[in-house]
């Protein structure tokens, strides 16, 4: 089986693993790296819950490959709290109960990471949008609009984020 | 406590990536599983080939039906009845295959990328058989059968009578005639099923992760089918992302894996890919009804006769025939009916197998239900809601037996005030100024619709559930249930509870639940019985842990019980602060503890609910329907929904919307498409549709009532998990009927997606 070495960072923290060339991005950040929060609820590129960031924009690591990644910044669920202190989409998550399995969740995050960033006052008409590449089984979307919008507003009272 | 809408506890964990569900859980040395799965819908089973496979670097086992000999059916959960013995499935194929994705052998491999290779190295000699795909055609003489064993392809017949339905039709002044069907979909949770086994050979102990939903029931069918002891099965509940009935019920790889585990010695992991999770996790909800309503000139119910079938795929699952029975209990719904009759006959057919879908019967008994009443309306020529509040039953009839039964239980609402869900709904919908909209709207070519549709769910099945409350040395408290989480915030609202009663804060109450050596006895989630059965058991237990930490203190403080406070983990003397004991102190104190009492600070409750609880409610939906592209828009939902009591508004009103969702996608979307050699055409998210936010509603207004506590439990708790979809395909169907009254369309069957809305159209202007 065909192997090759990358070295890519993620969550800002840098890495270099050889892996196979067949292996997804998914499967390589849940195996390689153990970063488990990453979840995969189709592998055919339609619900979103493998959705990381890869050099700032959102992407489905279930349809990328792992060797395709040399050299990029990745970030997954697992760096999105600053330590013990959530990032204001998670915290509005919780707030306005945006998640209930909580399968999804990290997809939605990370999908709403990307696009409150390029859209800090988005309507609900674009919010509803930007998450519509999202499958959620259990919330009907009500609660993640809402917490999107809150999360909008908390954002752009802080300030531009890094 | 009880009553707020705090954030859940569970959610730290979910939001940071750090919850561990079956995929992510992880074992050193551990193998990987993948299934290989019937391509024929029906065919004789010959020869299976696994010597490719074998040799393939890598693999470490190829497991077929050969292997397993002697190896019992897998058994009915709910309703077992001898009929349905003879169609249970085997673990893996014998002889025969019966669906697309009947499991054929199981590859162990040290990666799933080596186990996937392997399948396709799996040759089988497969002699295909004519199928038998739809299930009006399984019951006509000569259609090809399923199972050698039962003559024909029906494998029950279920009746419910009360009064002389056939008798009251034939006098009734007006009768209404129609059939209705309800296609075929399911639950889908966004994570697939899967799991861990390890089997430890020197204690003998067979410990399985990523159990759901009923793992008590669960673990005893592992250990009767491996002729395992009880005691040396370890279930453990992982995060479970979602349920919604078809999860966590006892599949065939649920007994492969362990199996393996056992023979092999290593641990093994098995994730269905989503592929599999279309063709191989149960179905739901297919019938097709012919229905008869006979009603006086004033718009009163005399008499329903109803005979339906129910197709229920190639075997009988562990949900046997409850789906079908419990939609013959709940077809009465909300009206008094005197004369109710209903003949079902369960159908095989070459699909895959059935069970509960949120809901179940009930989605589809209150489809048919309040269509039928809307086109009582329609012959009659009043508006639909006034034969509704014709014939609600009233809350000084309850509580109400409405004939027949389901569950071993005879249908009796608790209680309800039905018309009063029914006219909070109507006012939150604006029902006037929709009418008033509508009209305006069809003079500019636009079509709106409202439509409602009653619902009488069921909720809070027993026989029992089990709590145990602790204060461990440390002084924390510690609530184990027997109840199961799938995602419905379980640990919250028992905390809540459990909170109210020990004056500690939810969050720093832990809840264990769903791993047996934890948790000695419990029955599980399903049935809308968490906060209704499992509830009530957090909070006598939590009473009973009460009594013996005051009667502790008591001895402790020297003082009488009476006179003491019991507030932030501590107990001190009424008035007299100084004077207190911390839970940490009576803990340690409490072992052996005062003369008399049982030792520590644990108490158990097993809470009896030997009747069903019955929420009911009412849903409206605004709907515009493009004429030119059959586009259904939903342009407003209302669902006014009495739960007895909530614990946490927030929690049910989640639970609510979530359902609506889900119920939506019956109505609208979702569909198990098969062709006509029986192969499953929707396997894969672009085919099978599931709502997206942009196919919600613009506005949603959840109404939660609390108008009825029930009798049958000290909260009042009657159960939120599934009201929200129960009535979705009703309303929905009944507003695009009303919407395409100018079209004369003849809305019979769901879902409603653009094709058959312009079909419904085109057909309409040609009558």
């Amino acid at each position: 089986m065909k192997e090759r070495t990358i070295r890519l960072t993620v969550n800002g923290r840098p890495y270099e693993r050889t892996v196979e060339v067949r292996k997804t991005l998914a499967d390589f950040l849940r195996e390689d790296l153990d970063l488990t929060g990453t979840h995969l609820g189709c592998e055919h590129g339609v619900c979103g819950a493998c959705t990381v960031v890869v050099n700032g924009e959102a992407v489905r690591s279930c349809l990328l490959f792992a060797v395709q990644l040399e050299g990029a910044n990745i970030l997954t669920v697992e760096g999105l709290a600053d330590g013990d202190n959530l990032h204001p989409i998670q915290e509005a998550f919780w707030e306005h109960h945006g998640l209930q399995c909580g399968f999804c969740t990290p997809g939605f995050l990370l999908t709403l990471y990307c696009f409150l960033k390029e859209t800090p006052r988005p309507s609900e008409a674009e919010i509803r949008e930007a998450i519509s590449g999202n499958l959620c089984r259990c919330t009907g979307y009500h609660n993640i609009v809402i917490a999107a919008r809150a999360a909008a507003e908390k954002l752009a009272s802080a300030g531009p984020t890094p | 406590m009880i009553g707020a809408s705090i954030r859940r506890t569970e959610d730290r964990r979910l939001l940071t990536g750090r919850g561990k569900y079956a995929a992510d859980f992880r074992l050193p040395g551990m193998l990987h599983a993948a299934v290989l799965r019937s391509p024929h819908a029906h065919a004789r089973l010959g020869t299976i080939y696994p010597e490719a496979a074998r040799g393939l670097g890598g693999v470490v086992a190829v497991i077929t039906a050969r292997d397993l000999a002697g190896v019992g059916r897998i058994p009915v959960r709910l309703g077992p009845r001898p009929s349905l013995i003879a169609c249970l499935q085997l673990p893996l194929a014998t002889d025969k295959v019966r669906y697309v994705g009947e499991p054929v052998a199981v590859v162990i491999a040290e990666s799933r990328y080596l186990a996937e290779d392997a399948l396709e190295l799996i040759r089988a000699d497969y002699e295909p058989l004519a199928p038998v795909v739809d299930c009006r055609r399984a019951v006509e003489p000569g259609a090809p059968v399923l199972h050698e064993a039962i003559s024909g392809n029906i494998v029950d017949r279920l009746s419910t009578h009360t009064g002389d339905a056939m008798r009251a039709l034939a006098a009734a002044p007006v009768r209404v005639r129609e059939r209705f069907a309800v296609q075929r979909h399911t639950g889908v949770p966004l994570e697939t099923r899967g799991l861990v086994a390890a089997y430890d050979g020197g204690t003998r102990v067979l410990t399985i992760w990523g159990v759901a939903k009923v793992p008590h029931f669960n673990r005893r069918v592992l250990a009767d089918l491996l002729g395992h002891p009880e005691h040396l099965i370890r279930f453990v509940e992982l995060e479970v992302g979602g349920g919604f009935g078809v999860r966590g019920e006892f599949y065939p790889e649920d007994f492969v894996i362990p199996w393996a585990a056992m023979r092999l010695g290593r641990p093994i992991q098995w994730v269905e890919d989503r592929r599999e999770h279309l063709m191989a996790t149960n179905h739901s909800r297919q019938q097709f009804h012919e229905i008869e309503i006979g009603v006086s000139r004033d718009g009163a119910i005399l008499a329903l006769a109803d005979r339906f079938l129910a197709d229920l795929g190639a075997y009988i699952r562990t949900h046997g025939v409850i789906v079908p029975e419990l939609t013959a209990a709940l077809l009465p719904g909300p009206y008094r009916i005197p004369n109710y009759s209903c003949e079902v006959l369960c159908v095989l057919t070459n699909k895959t197998p059935t069970g509960t879908y949120r809901g179940p019967g009930r989605y589809e008994c209150t489809f048919v239900r309040e269509r039928l009443v809307d086109l009582v309306a329609k012959a009659l020529g009043v508006d639909p809601v006034e034969v509704r509040r014709r014939n609600f039953i009233e809350p000084d009839e309850m509580p109400y037996e409405v004939g027949g039964a389901s569950l071993g239980q005879r249908t009796v609402y608790d209680c309800g005030d039905y018309r009063s869900a029914f006219e909070t709904a109507l006012a939150a919908v604006d029902y006037k100024a929709v009418r008033a909209e509508q009209a305006a709207g069809r003079r500019d070519g636009r079509y709106l619709g409202v439509g409602v549709g009653c619902v009488v769910e069921k909720a809070g099945l027993g026989p029992w559930e089990y709590a145990r409350v602790e204060v461990d040395g440390s002084g924390h408290v510690v609530l184990y249930s027997g109840a199961a989480a799938v995602g419905q915030g379980l640990e919250t609202t028992l905390a809540q509870i459990c909170a109210q009663e020990l004056g500690v804060p939810p969050e720093a109450i832990t809840v264990i639940h769903g791993d047996s050596a934890l948790v000695p006895f419990g029955v599980g989630a399903f049935a809308s019985r968490g906060a209704s059965v499992a509830g009530p058991a957090a909070l006598e237990a939590s009473r009973k842990i009460k009594a013996k930490i005051l009667r502790v203190a008591a001895s402790l403080l020297e003082a009488h019980s009476e006179d003491l406070v019991l507030e932030d983990g501590a107990v001190s003397v009424r008035g007299v602060p100084d004077r207190a004991v911390t839970f940490r102190e009576l803990a340690r104190a409490a072992v052996p503890g005062p003369p008399g009492m049982d030792p520590g600070l644990v108490a158990t409750h097993f809470f009896e609910a030997p009747k069903m609880t019955y929420p009911y409610g009412t849903h409206a939906a605004v709907v515009e329907v493009d004429a030119e592209t059959g586009q259904v828009w939903l342009r407003k939902y209302v669902i006014a929904y009495d739960v007895g009591k909530a614990i946490n508004p927030m929690i049910v009103d989640g639970q609510l919307v979530g359902a609506l969702a889900q119920g939506i996608g019956g109505a609208l979307l979702e569909e198990l498409v098969y062709d006509e050699q029986g192969q499953l055409l929707t396997t894969t998210f672009m085919d099978y549709l599931l709502p997206t936010a942009m196919e919600m509603p613009e506005a949603t207004v959840v109404k939660i009532l609390e108008e009825t506590p029930t009798p049958l439990n000290p909260l009042g708790v009657k159960g939120a998990g599934e009201g929200g979809s129960s009535g979705v395909g009703a309303a929905i169907a009944n507003a695009v009927a009303d919407a395409l009254a100018p079209f004369e369309a003849s809305v019979t069957a769901l879902p409603l997606s653009p094709d058959r809305v312009l079909a419904l159209i085109r057909a309409g202007r040609e009558r």
